[in-house]
């Protein structure tokens, strides 16, 4: 039976090391950058006391969609600052936020290059369908090759695992916007580009946001297997609970993460509907899908607090 | 327009010339078998020849319609007018410039300054202010911002949405969406304006608004006009000519009443079936050469004379220049004679119904209700052009011959028996007034002829497609 074996594994190995090989500069160019830029997001998150920093946010919250949204992440953070995982918490806001940016900066110009021709459509789709289905924790391996131990591999992990929804949304969105808008711009001697700049973005942008959303979801259920590898975080803290069976630790920082997790979610997602009164019936249809999940969404964390 | 100014200004707005567009694998190889004479369904495995060779010429300011059923090919071919579709074969030509073949960029500019669209289902901005639609085009065009502010609104004013400009589309109702569908055409200027099945989407009385509104404005801007459309009525009541496709192919191009009363084929005849005629059809489409008139100078012996030749109760006056001075009635010009009277002033009535050679046959009626005497038509001047019976009124919308003039009934029937005129006559007739009758006569006979003079020259005119000054 071992006679067959496809030695997919010895290829896969030996292609990393042809890389580490030959574009081993790059990727320490790639590895700064990356620690560079986490670095500056986690200064401006650590820096300040924490009371600022939770200020802030709810004043975000309270620009996106109102004082209750952000009188529940004022209270959530305290949560998070009550059990101790603060700093813990703020390092893997940081880390979402770098994975998120860079993903999202990947992925939307991916989608709107999907959009626009059907043959890039074809070659990136299984692609997607392949980094997003990979175990994760795989990713990790030649990560960890290619970056060494810390906070680096654990980004490039979260973004390779969180774009898939960014590229395919965004695809999606344009795909769907009229075809006679569209066509009234070529009609009217608009070029592509404008086009693009002035029709089809503004028209998909409630589910390129709704895949913004997604993005930033799936960088924050990274987060644990990040912690694996060195970044730290509340990831850290998760992965050291388990290996000292520690359940209070574990339900603490588990606790933090879903905290983060709903907050970052309520915001984005309002950030991606329109903030008018009354949109009618000419709204994207993700967004008409989205609104019937909200109230059920709203009672999770109040279920969970119960538990 | 710089580099050919006097060609530009002699040649159609648009010329098609052998335009096929194929959709589907080996355009090549479909094209040869199209050429070959093989049909659309022939041709169904490789693909969908969605038009095929379409030829015809839009004159500068028509309304040029192209008619037919969904899948006939007419969107494709308006698509392939302003270049959003390349043909598979043929050329296009807009304003003197081939498009066919020209470079994206080019073609764009030839789009801002010749050729603008308006679609089925509006295609407007969502995300933009009614204004900000109106003005896009001349956004595109790159149009100072305060500029195109200010065209914009006048074209809203214009259609009807002053004071619109600020609201969002979706605050609009339809109709009131199509306007600014067509306010951001007419914004940019163009010289041409495609329409898409642009009313199809609207409901009946606002669609009717809405074609009247279209005429109007046509006839006072000037814009040439391609509109698509699945509705013959809407065809027939917009288009000075109208193309008739079926299965990708041009079955016949010719005004609404060439298409009416003489459809090319059993398809086409079979769609006009149940167009409204009465909306189509003009008096002066279907009106009978007037044989019962006299000139007023001719006096009443002679009308008398008419009279009771043609059998008829009443007969047309005209005066110089055939004007039409009104009608007059046996029993009045009877008693004229019987008094001797030398003018046939006294008896000439103005109470019969008149109407103007443009006039649909649906407005005729309420006029034929009203009065038996035939329906008088004039021109502009007031000259008389023809007489439309009521006889003739039912025999146009029934489809039947329109030369109803072997129908007896054609003229409105006398009312004194013949031998009592005839009797009159030579009880009043003098040695010198015998003469004068003789001259009466010639008078009348004078007199027909050259009604039918100004007649023909009426239908030269129509057949020559002008549309009449307004």
């Amino acid at each position: 039976m071992n006679d067959i074996r496809l030695p997919l594994g010895d290829w896969a190995d030996a292609v990393i090391h042809f890389i580490t090989d030959v574009f081993g500069g790059f990727f320490a160019v790639v590895r700064s950058v990356f620690a560079g830029f986490y670095d500056l997001v986690d200064v401006v998150l650590q820096t300040p006391p924490f009371w600022v920093v939770i200020l802030a946010l709810a004043a975000i919250a309270w620009f996106a969609k109102g004082w209750k949204l952000a009188t529940g992440t004022a209270l959530g953070l305290l949560v998070i600052v009550g059990v101790d995982q603060w700093d813990n918490a703020m390092s893997t806001l940081a880390l979402v936020l770098v994975a998120s940016l860079i993903a999202v900066a990947i992925s939307v110009p991916l989608g709107v290059l999907a959009a626009r021709s059907d043959l890039a459509s074809k070659v990136i789709r299984p692609i997607l369908d392949f980094m997003q289905t990979m175990p994760a924790m795989v990713y990790l391996i030649p990560a960890l090759i290619l970056f060494r131990v810390g906070v680096v591999p654990g980004i490039v992990a979260t973004i390779i695992f969180a774009m898939a929804p960014g590229v395919r949304l965004t695809e999606l969105g344009i795909r769907g916007v009229d075809k006679e808008v569209v066509e009234a711009g070529q009609a009217f001697g608009s070029s592509p580009w404008r086009i693009l700049r002035q029709i089809q973005l503004p028209l998909a942008m409630p589910s390129i946001m709704a895949g913004v959303n997604q993005v930033i979801m799936l960088s924050l259920s990274m987060v644990v297997i990040a912690g694996m590898v060195g970044a730290g975080g509340l990831g850290g803290e998760v992965v050291q609970s388990l290996t000292r069976i520690d359940v209070g630790l574990g339900f603490e920082a588990g606790l933090s993460v879903v905290i983060l997790a709903i907050i970052l979610d309520r915001v984005t997602g309002a950030l991606g509907t329109p903030r008018k009164p009354r949109g009618r019936d000419k709204q994207a249809p993700t967004t008409d899908a989205s609104e019937p999940l909200g109230p059920e969404a709203e009672r999770l964390p109040a279920a969970s607090a119960t538990a | 327009m710089s580099e050919t100014p006097v060609s530009a200004a002699e040649s159609p707005a648009l010329s098609v010339r052998r335009l096929t567009k194929f959709f589907g694998r080996k355009p090549k190889e479909a094209l040869d078998r199209l050429r070959a004479g093989a049909g659309r369904a022939e041709l169904a495995p490789l693909g969908t020849a969605a038009v095929i060779d379409a030829d015809f010429d839009v004159r500068r300011g028509e309304i040029f319609v192209v008619m037919g059923l969904s899948g006939s090919g007419k969107s494709t071919l308006i698509r392939t007018l302003n270049g959003l579709l390349e043909p598979t074969d043929g050329s296009v030509t807009v304003m003197g410039e081939t498009i066919t073949g020209m470079s994206p960029k080019r073609l764009r500019e030839v789009r801002r300054r010749h050729i603008s669209m308006v679609f089925q289902h509006f295609a407007l901005l969502p995300h933009r202010s009614v204004l900000e639609n109106a003005a896009y085009g001349l956004e595109i065009q790159g149009v100072p911002a305060a500029e195109r502010r200010r065209r914009a609104e006048h074209i809203l004013d214009r259609v009807g949405l002053g004071g619109w400009g600020d609201k969002m589309p979706s605050e609009l109702s339809g109709g009131m969406q199509q306007r600014v569908g067509l306010a951001r055409a007419l914004a940019s200027d163009t010289d041409i304006l495609l329409m898409d099945e642009a009313f199809s989407a609207l409901d009946p009385l606002i669609r009717k608004e809405m074609q009247e509104q279209l005429v109007e404005l046509q006839q006072e801007l000037g814009k040439t006009i391609v509109f698509i459309t699945h509705d013959l009525n809407e065809a027939m009541f917009l288009g000075d000519r109208i193309a008739v496709m079926r299965d990708g192919r041009i079955v016949q191009l010719g005004t609404a009443e060439e298409i009416l009363t003489d459809p090319a084929d059993d398809y086409v005849a079979q769609f006009v079936q149940d167009v409204d005629r009465s909306r189509v059809l003009t008096a002066g489409n279907v009106m009978e050469a007037p044989r019962a008139v006299v000139t007023a100078s001719a006096g009443p012996r002679a009308a008398l004379r008419s009279m009771r030749d043609l059998q008829t109760s009443m007969v047309f006056v005209v005066g110089g220049g055939r004007r039409l001075l009104g009608v007059v009635h046996d029993r009045d010009v009877l008693r004229l004679v019987q008094r001797g009277e030398r003018s046939l002033e006294p008896a000439i009535s103005d109470d019969h119904p008149v109407v103007g050679a443009d006039e649909h046959l649906s407005e005729l009626f309420e006029s034929a209700v009203e009065s038996q005497l035939p329906l008088a038509v004039v021109d502009d001047q007031g000259r008389l052009l023809g007489a439309v019976p009521r006889v003739t009124l039912l025999a146009a919308l029934g489809n039947v011959s329109s030369n109803t003039g072997e129908h007896a009934v054609i003229e409105t029937p006398a009312t004194i028996p013949v031998d009592v005129i005839t009797a009159t006559l030579h009880r009043t007739a003098r040695p010198d007034t015998a003469i004068a009758d003789a001259a009466d006569a010639s008078a009348v006979a004078a007199a027909v002829a050259e009604a039918a003079d100004i007649r023909a020259e009426a239908m030269h005119r129509d057949a020559a497609g002008e549309r009449s000054p307004a």
